[in-house]
């Protein structure tokens, strides 16, 4: 069988879209009443869930605690029937301990940590069901999640995946894209002063072609930030019609 | 709107996955119709009056073929005549499953604006996308798919003309589908149906791939093949090792015979002979096959009998006749080699092949044999009606099957290429046959050359070293316009010399990626025919812009060495330059400079201090052991009127050619070191691997039969040896042994640093080597002039040429090109050879026997580098006694023997009985053997000149 044709020449990739447009993004925020803030987010496929909790002591070790800021301490984890073949081990694997470690950077650079020295600001992040871009779907849902417990950020966290195929830059790969060989890219953006929170790609890709693959996700992150946006007032209206009652 | 589209699928390892995936359903795709004002389709494709005249359909439409139709029937679609065709991504999807050449050519005409080819995203529109319903299969779903999408074209399109005359046809010759279609109210038609209503075009009817069930009533009923194995069983038959899979080669000379290359690594057999029509078993030349050993007591050794299909009929009744002879050839159990038979074709390789039409002797018959040019091709079975006007012309015809029970393949006519024996029909055959790509270029890739007039710029003066001073030369052929060289040489003020080697700087202005780059890397090399050239750059680059003619401003890539007397090199230096050459010389003029001694002037000066430096470079090449070899090569003299040869002569080397030829070759060489040191991993270069041993065992015999001896253990041996290889009687036989030694040769070959380990060029006795010095004319050198000027900050790189896989494929492509451009031309030199005898009439010549067969002896003649074989068996008369000696090679004729290099004396005529392969015929005029040879032609014919230009 010949490869699956990621790009057709009429531009199409294979679930439809054109090359710059994102999946469909759905999100939920006060998913849960006990936690201090939840979203669940669905960017196509991909389903994630977040909880936040926060900011409170820090538990444990007293050495933990940092003098000057919170601690922010992120778990990422996927549901055993996240994936086609069920999965073994959730969590706690090489590449749940790096998917960990690299949320914990993105927010640490988003969270306005100095605000709460000597604490902890706990996030958990599930994937329910994986279908590519897990990253960006986790920090998407922990971002609304940070929103709903009310912790001041400096702007929304976006993140967005985007790979090279052809010569043409795709935003928000699904995993047929992500596994079909390209170079792909995750990054986190702060959409309102641009800042780059978190960049990461481990393949190969020509100089040359770099900015455009940054250009791409940027727009898509940008994309992204405005969804999210909408989703936040829309949570907001629903919550002061309640409480104004 | 999102559909998820669920399916499950199998693991490598076994499993079962369960995959979702999601689907989006748009509507903003458009139907791409020049009438349609509600699709906002900024450049629509199809056309408002889409006009194919037909009987069946009187009104404007579009066609909608189905996918069996675009599989089968492509050769129609692909005619300039068929326009304005929806293709459904549905269609273009399954065809891309099923067969990847369709794809690629479907794909080439959906690019060509001509065709109003235009692709409609069905899958994705949200009204045309159905699900599969349950219970329904895949092939049925696409059949609804293809049906719903024509469904909504009828609609969308009376919608949008109000009830106008456009209408969509639907093409499908599967009958299920054509009466569901008929019930949902669309038109529909077969596509025979509708081919043969078209008005004024009969020869596309002849085109029609013949389908499964028209076949059965062309044969008889009688099985002349065995069966071919399915797939599955011959998948697991390969992983058991029962059967061996490789590719076939049919032999060019004998019909019943062919091998296949084993591709298989480590295998510890490599080819396998097959013998036979069963064996064979419709194997076609380059079809990748499974084929079984035979038991040892059936292998048998390749034969050296020539045997041609000629057989006047399609009846099958000589055929055993023949095998029978084939059988009865006694042979040693030395020379067996392992026989199988062909159990099932795993790839077909077929392409569509030129030859002629043989008619049959019924005169309103319809079904005629057609011969490829190519003789490892069977003929090939057509249906035509116009048979009467097609004989005598070059056609080309793809092949559709081959039944088991049909002695030829069926197949069906694609194209007219003209008069047989017409100059330009042939120079098209053989481009065709060669797959040498001579299409003008088109507006795409011109669009990408500089404007006119060009010149050059400032920022180019700044980057560039300024040359325009120096007295550089240019040394070419004469007639040469694409002048990709420059010398010169001066004395510096340290005494030392300084020489420059100035090549055009092609890669200036065919940039990396662009359709201009893309269209030179496909065609890889300019191929020089007689009296034409194909390029591989357009010609305002190849004649004007990078030829280095001489007194005008031409940027360069110059190469600078500073030497000493003794040719060392002290320093080298690459840069990019402007040159203003002083003068273009042909070998024969820079010939003259040199040796007139009252000329004195800068360049005459330079030139000699050229030549000076190349005898000691040569001197200390020819040390190393490069190998000076001979290959008979001839130049035509065409009439400047007519284009026909009047008359040949063999080429003759002066000082000065292998003055240019050092200078190139330091040149290469001292590039190809550059541009290793700086990329180790993806470098071109080219190399020349040393021939096995057993290569030259022709060569060591033939040394033998004049008491010689030949070393061949090293380059530098052989040379040596060659060149001792020497006797006073015979001046001609030191060049007949370096012919001999050129055959034993392997082919030079261009590859990538970071694949290979073993670079070393054999013939020229360098451990490495590259192209550098004809980027007009090679594609190999324009990498390498990237390479360069990446090397030396001169220019930037880019993705593909840092890719060491991507350039290795690349340099498939170009030996590819590189071989075949040589096949071609070679066959351009025989049909020209033939156009020369044509008109010559008969001539007696002397020649010296090349090789020596079982039924044959092959004979050049040294006058006109020709070659021609002398055969001692006819058809029609009775065989003399023949006595093979594979030990000589020794053939006893009669009472007289043959022997390797004896000088006989023949007849040469052109032999025209067969228009298709016209060939040289020779006879023996002496010795004189009774029965065999023939008496001397009683005057010498006048030349005459022919009547008409044919």
């Amino acid at each position: 069988m010949a490869g699956l044709e990621l790009l057709s020449d009429q531009g199409y990739r294979l679930d439809g879209r054109k090359a710059p447009e994102l999946r469909k993004v759905q999100a939920r925020m006060s998913v849960f009443a006990q936690a201090d803030g939840s979203a669940y987010l669905e960017q196509g496929n991909t389903k994630a869930l977040a909880v936040v909790y926060g900011p409170h002591e820090t538990r444990g070790s007293r050495s933990k605690s940092l003098h000057d800021r919170a601690v922010i301490n992120c778990q990422y984890s996927m549901a055993t029937f996240s994936t086609a073949e069920r999965k073994r081990r959730p969590h706690g694997d090489r590449k749940s301990s790096e998917m960990s470690l690299h949320l914990k950077q993105t927010f640490e650079a988003a969270v306005l940590t100095e605000l709460y020295p000597r604490s902890q600001i706990d996030i958990y992040v599930k994937i329910l069901q994986a279908d590519g871009g897990n990253y960006s779907a986790c920090v998407n849902a922990a971002t609304l999640a940070l929103v709903d417990a009310g912790i001041p950020m400096r702007d929304y966290v976006c993140a967005c995946s985007a790979g090279f195929v052809e010569d043409t830059a795709l935003a928000d790969l699904c995993h047929a894209e992500e596994s079909g060989g390209g170079t792909a890219l995750a990054l986190a953006l702060l959409p309102r002063s641009g800042n780059i929170a978190l960049l990461q790609m481990d393949a190969r890709l020509h100089q040359d072609h770099l900015d455009a693959l940054m250009e791409a996700a940027i727009t898509a992150c940008k994309g992204l930030s405005k969804v999210l946006d909408g989703v936040v007032r829309q949570h907001l209206e629903e919550v002061s019609v309640l409480t104004s009652d | 709107m999102l559909k998820s589209k669920t399916f499950v699928k199998k693991t490598r390892s076994g499993g079962v996955l369960k995959i979702v995936r999601e689907h989006y359903l748009r509507d903003d795709i458009w139907c791409g119709s020049e009438v349609c004002k509600e699709c906002k389709d900024e450049a629509p494709v199809l056309q408002e009056d889409a006009c194919i005249e037909s009987n069946l359909c009187s009104y404007p439409h579009y066609l909608i073929p189905d996918t069996n139709v675009v599989l089968h029937q492509l050769d129609i679609l692909v005619d300039p005549l068929i326009t304005n065709v929806v293709i459904l991504q549905t269609v273009l999807q399954e065809v891309r499953h099923r067969s990847p050449t369709v794809y690629k050519r479907i794909k080439d005409a959906i690019h060509e604006k001509d065709k109003h080819f235009y692709t409609f995203t069905n899958e994705h529109h949200r009204e045309t996308f159905i699900e599969r319903e349950q219970g329904e299969s895949a092939n049925d779903r696409n059949d609804r798919a293809i049906r719903v999408a024509a469904k909504w074209y009828t609609d969308h399109l009376a919608k949008v003309t109000d009830g106008g005359p456009l209408k969509v046809v639907l093409l499908t010759n599967d009958r299920a589908n054509k009466e569901k279609a008929e019930q949902c109210g669309l038109i529909v038609y077969r596509c025979e149906e509708y081919i043969k209503s078209l008005i004024g075009n009969p020869e596309l009817v002849d085109r029609l791939a013949l389908t499964a069930d028209d076949q059965n009533e062309v044969t008889g009923s009688k099985l002349l093949f065995p069966e071919h194995l399915p797939l599955s069983r011959i998948q697991t038959g390969i992983k058991n090792g029962t059967f061996l899979q490789g590719t076939f080669h049919a032999n060019r000379d004998n019909y019943l015979e062919g091998t296949v290359f084993i591709h298989r690594e480590g295998a510890d057999i490599n080819e396998v002979l097959l013998r036979g029509f069963q064996n064979l078993n419709r194997a076609v030349h380059q079809d990748v096959v499974a084929v079984e050993l035979l038991p040892k007591e059936h292998w048998v050794a390749p034969s050296s009998v020539v045997l041609l299909d000629d057989s006047p009929n399609d009846e099958d009744a000589e055929e055993d006749e023949t095998e029978n002879k084939l059988k009865s050839e006694a042979s040693e159990s030395s020379a067996l080699k392992p026989t199988g038979r062909v159990v099932g074709v795993i790839k077909r390789n077929w392409r569509p092949f030129c030859g002629m039409l043989s008619q049959s002797q019924i005169k309103e018959a319809t079904r005629h044999l057609f011969t490829p040019a190519d003789r490892r091709i069977p003929r090939i079975r057509i249906e035509t009606r116009q048979a009467a006007t097609l004989v005598g012309q070059r056609i080309m015809v793809a092949i559709d099957g081959w039944p088991k029970n049909s002695r030829y393949p069926n197949g069906h006519f694609v194209k007219n290429l003209g008069t047989a024996g017409d100059k330009e029909t042939e120079t098209e055959v053989l481009l065709l046959e060669h797959d040498v790509p001579h299409q003008p270029f088109s507006q795409a890739v011109l669009s990408f050359l500089p404007k006119m007039p060009w010149s050059i710029t400032e920022e180019e003066l700044k980057v560039r070293a300024d040359l325009r001073h120096l007295f550089v030369c240019s040394v070419d052929p004469p007639g040469c316009t694409d002048i990709d060289d420059a010398l010169h040489c001066r004395e510096l003020e340290n005494g030392n010399l300084e020489v420059g080697v100035h090549i055009a700087d092609v890669s200036h202005f065919i940039r990396p990626g662009n359709a201009l780059d893309q269209e030179a890397a496909s065609r890889g090399t300019t191929v020089y025919l007689c009296g034409k050239r194909i390029d591989m750059v357009p010609e305002l680059l190849s004649s004007n812009l990078c030829s280095l003619r001489s007194n005008v401003e031409r940027l360069a890539f110059s190469c600078i060495w500073e030497m000493n007397h003794k040719a060392e090199i002290i320093k080298n230096h690459f840069t990019k330059s402007i040159i203003n050459s002083k003068a273009s010389l042909t070998y024969a003029e820079a010939q003259m400079r040199i040796d007139d001694t009252t000329m004195n002037d800068d360049i005459t000066k330079s030139l000699r201090g050229l030549n000076k430096l190349a005898k000691i470079l040569k001197g200390r090449r020819i040390d190393k052991g490069a190998l000076t070899l001979s290959s008979p090569e001839v130049r035509f003299h065409i009439d400047s009127e007519t284009h026909d040869p009047i008359d040949l002569q063999t080429k003759e080397l002066m000082e000065t050619n292998s003055m240019v030829e050092e200078f190139m070759l330091l040149a290469n060489i001292s590039v190809a070191q550059k541009i290793y040191d700086e990329f180790s991993e993806c470098a071109l270069l080219r190399k020349h691997p040393a021939p096995p041993p057993s290569n030259y065992d022709i060569l060591i015999k033939a040394a033998k039969s004049k008491d010689l001896e030949i070393h061949t253990d090293s380059a530098k041996a052989l040379a040596d040896s060659l060149n001792n290889a020497t006797t006073e009687s015979f001046p001609y036989f030191n060049t007949l042994l370096r012919i001999l030694a050129t055959r034993c040769m392997m082919q030079a070959v261009y590859f990538c640093s970071g694949m290979d380990n073993d670079f070393h060029h054999y013939g020229l006795a360098s451990p490495i080597y590259t192209h550098f010095t004809s980027p007009i004319r090679r594609y190999s050198d324009i990498i390498v002039h990237r390479l360069l000027a990446v090397a030396i900050n001169a220019d930037s790189t880019y993705p593909d040429l840092m890719d060491k896989h991507k350039q290795s494929a690349l340099c498939s492509n170009l030996n590819y090109r590189h071989k075949m451009a040589q096949y071609a031309q070679r066959a351009s030199v025989a049909f020209h050879t033939q156009l020369f005898f044509k008109n010559k009439g008969i001539i007696n010549e002397e020649g010296f026997i090349l090789f020596v067969r079982k039924n044959a002896i092959i004979i050049l003649i040294p006058k006109f580098g020709l070659e021609g074989t002398v055969f001692f068996e006819n058809k029609d008369k009775p065989s003399p006694h023949l006595n093979f000696d594979s030990e000589g090679p020794t053939l006893k004729v009669e009472e007289h023997t043959f022997h390797i290099f004896d000088k006989v004396k023949v007849t040469i005529s052109l032999d025209a009985s067969n228009l298709q392969h016209q060939r040289i015929r020779m006879a023996l005029i002496e010795p004189v053997i009774p029965g065999v040879s023939v008496p001397v032609p009683e005057s010498e014919p006048v030349a005459k000149k022919p009547k008409l230009d044919r």
